[in-house]
């Protein structure tokens, strides 16, 4: 297991491009809601009383989507470099080599997130921490729900091969309107409110924006984001291991670099 | 000797297509047994399976004595692969390549083992180089000692000297022919370079659309076939079809 992560740990040490660019994205994206979220502060009344709503909603997608984002980037990086048989031919279990990216899917998300999360206070005068101890329950949620969607996409790669890595970089663009990030869910057509019902993000970002504008704390919310985590968590990885014995038998996983 | 690999009637369908329709074969302890066939015979596939990558409709495969559909973890610690077709992370410098697979199979003195395979196999000024920046003569070296990593009893190669000069492949066949002698390693080759062949094979499989078409050391089968090298052998089994049709 630390074999694999420390073969991610050299690649990003070893390519200063890398980890700008694991710090780019996240730098600008929250600089531009820092913005976006002083214009409404000043400009409605909805969020008057939390100025920082959207950039801490923004933030907290943004750590869903580095987690998810960088999960399968440590899976197609081995498609990448021709390594993958390699991986798949060293003595590890899939639980093993799951574990592995999990982990360094946390540390890329990580150095990308807190050098963003730092600039909020001096530029926005906002703090991320406000929102307490149940931070730490959201986040953690987040990065269920984003290894989740990382190893769905995983599943995919394996079954299909390199020709789903499309689809590895919309999934959470496909999911998004459905995870009320920036908006409550009473905006959404009824349809789509069951849909967002049936996710883990809608209850964590209801949350959120609940504890900093209402001041208050839902237990509720934090346990059926933590549920659906749970279900579809275990239905990912379940879906991993199917597809890893569709792959063995199709033999997806001896081209997988072609 | 005992039999290290023990392929019994091993069987590989995709959809309809039968892409190895039930072999069988042995290695040996301290042999060099030698895979050859036109592309598409099945020798990749034969050699997936081997891995652990690809699950055979039917059969079974021991290694050691262990079923691989069972055992497939403490199996995999004991054999290892190399093909010009899969490449190690070309941003690592070779040190840490071979640290990670060192890691991966868990070797306890992985500098050591480091420090002994680069002495072996040429590689002292090149393990702060960054892989990707090697030529392919070094790449190759480097991906061998990736093999030798965990010491494996069965190895598995796949065109181990394709794209290499001369000298460069003289010197892997030489490596590979004392490293089997030293440990009493199990080699299965799969190679088109015949001259290879007949200097590091004591048995040959000829396999053909999915099954063995003939097996025998190389000097039987060219006197049996009525042919002046194994070149000529392979070209006369790999038409023959052709020829009765």
């Amino acid at each position: 297991m630390y074999g694999l992560f420390l073969r991610h740990f050299y690649l990003i040490t070893r390519s200063f491009p890398r980890v700008l660019d694991l710090v780019y994205w996240p730098t600008i994206q929250i600089t531009l809601w820092g913005f976006i979220s002083n214009f409404f502060a000043t400009h409605t009344t909805y969020y008057n009383n939390a100025v920082g709503v959207i950039l801490t909603c923004a933030i907290l997608y943004d750590f869903l989507f580095r987690t998810s984002i960088g999960f399968n980037m440590l899976f197609l990086e081995e498609i990448w470099s021709r390594n993958f048989t390699n991986l798949f031919i060293a003595p590890m279990k899939i639980g093993e080599i799951l574990t592995s990216l999990v982990a360094t899917a946390l540390i890329r998300a990580l150095i990308g997130l807190i050098p963003a999360v730092l600039l909020t206070s001096p530029l926005f005068g906002i703090s991320i921490l406000d929102l307490g101890i149940f931070l730490f329950f959201l986040f953690l949620s987040l990065y269920l729900f984003g290894i989740t969607l990382g190893i769905l996409v995983s599943a995919g790669l394996l079954r299909y091969g390199p020709s789903f890595e499309n689809i590895a970089w919309s999934t959470m663009f496909l999911l998004a309107p459905f995870g009320c990030i920036y908006y409550p869910i009473e905006i959404l057509p009824e349809l789509f409110q069951k849909i967002a019902y049936l996710l883990p993000l809608v209850y964590i970002f209801e949350e959120a924006r609940n504890i900093l504008i209402n001041q208050t704390v839902d237990i509720q919310n934090i346990c059926y984001a933590f549920i659906w985590n749970g279900v579809y968590f275990v239905l990912s990885i379940a879906l991993f291991y199917y597809s890893f014995n569709v792959a063995k038998k199709k033999g997806t996983l001896i081209n997988m670099g072609e | 000797m005992k039999n290290l690999v023990e392929v019994k009637n091993i069987k590989k369908k995709y959809g309809k297509n039968d892409a190895v329709k039930g072999i069988s074969f042995n290695i040996k302890e301290d042999e060099i047994l030698g895979l050859l066939g036109p592309n598409g015979s099945g020798k990749t596939t034969t050699i997936g399976m081997l891995l652990g990558l690809l699950k055979p409709t039917s059969g079974e495969i021991l290694i050691n004595g262990q079923k691989l559909e069972e055992n497939r973890i403490q199996i995999l610690e004991q054999i290892n692969f190399i093909s010009p077709y899969i490449e190690l992370p070309k941003k690592l410098t070779v040190k840490q390549n071979l640290t990670v697979y060192g890691k991966l199979y868990k070797i306890n003195n992985i500098n050591e083992r480091i420090e002994f395979l680069s002495e072996k196999l040429r590689l002292g000024g090149l393990l702060n180089s960054i892989t990707g920046e090697l030529s392919s003569g070094q790449k190759n070296r480097v991906s061998l000692a990736k093999a030798l990593i965990n010491e494996p009893k069965v190895l598995l190669l796949d065109e181990p000297t394709a794209s290499l000069d001369p000298e460069v492949g003289d010197f892997v066949r030489s490596f590979l022919e004392d490293y089997k002698k030293e440990k009493k390693i199990s080699i299965l080759l799969a190679s088109h370079n015949m001259n290879e062949v007949t200097r590091l094979c004591k048995s040959i499989l000829m396999m053909k659309d999915g099954i063995i078409i003939d097996k025998g050391n190389p000097e039987e089968l060219i006197n049996k076939h009525g042919r002046k090298n194994l070149e000529e052998v392979f070209l006369k089994l790999s038409r023959s079809k052709n020829e009765l049709n």
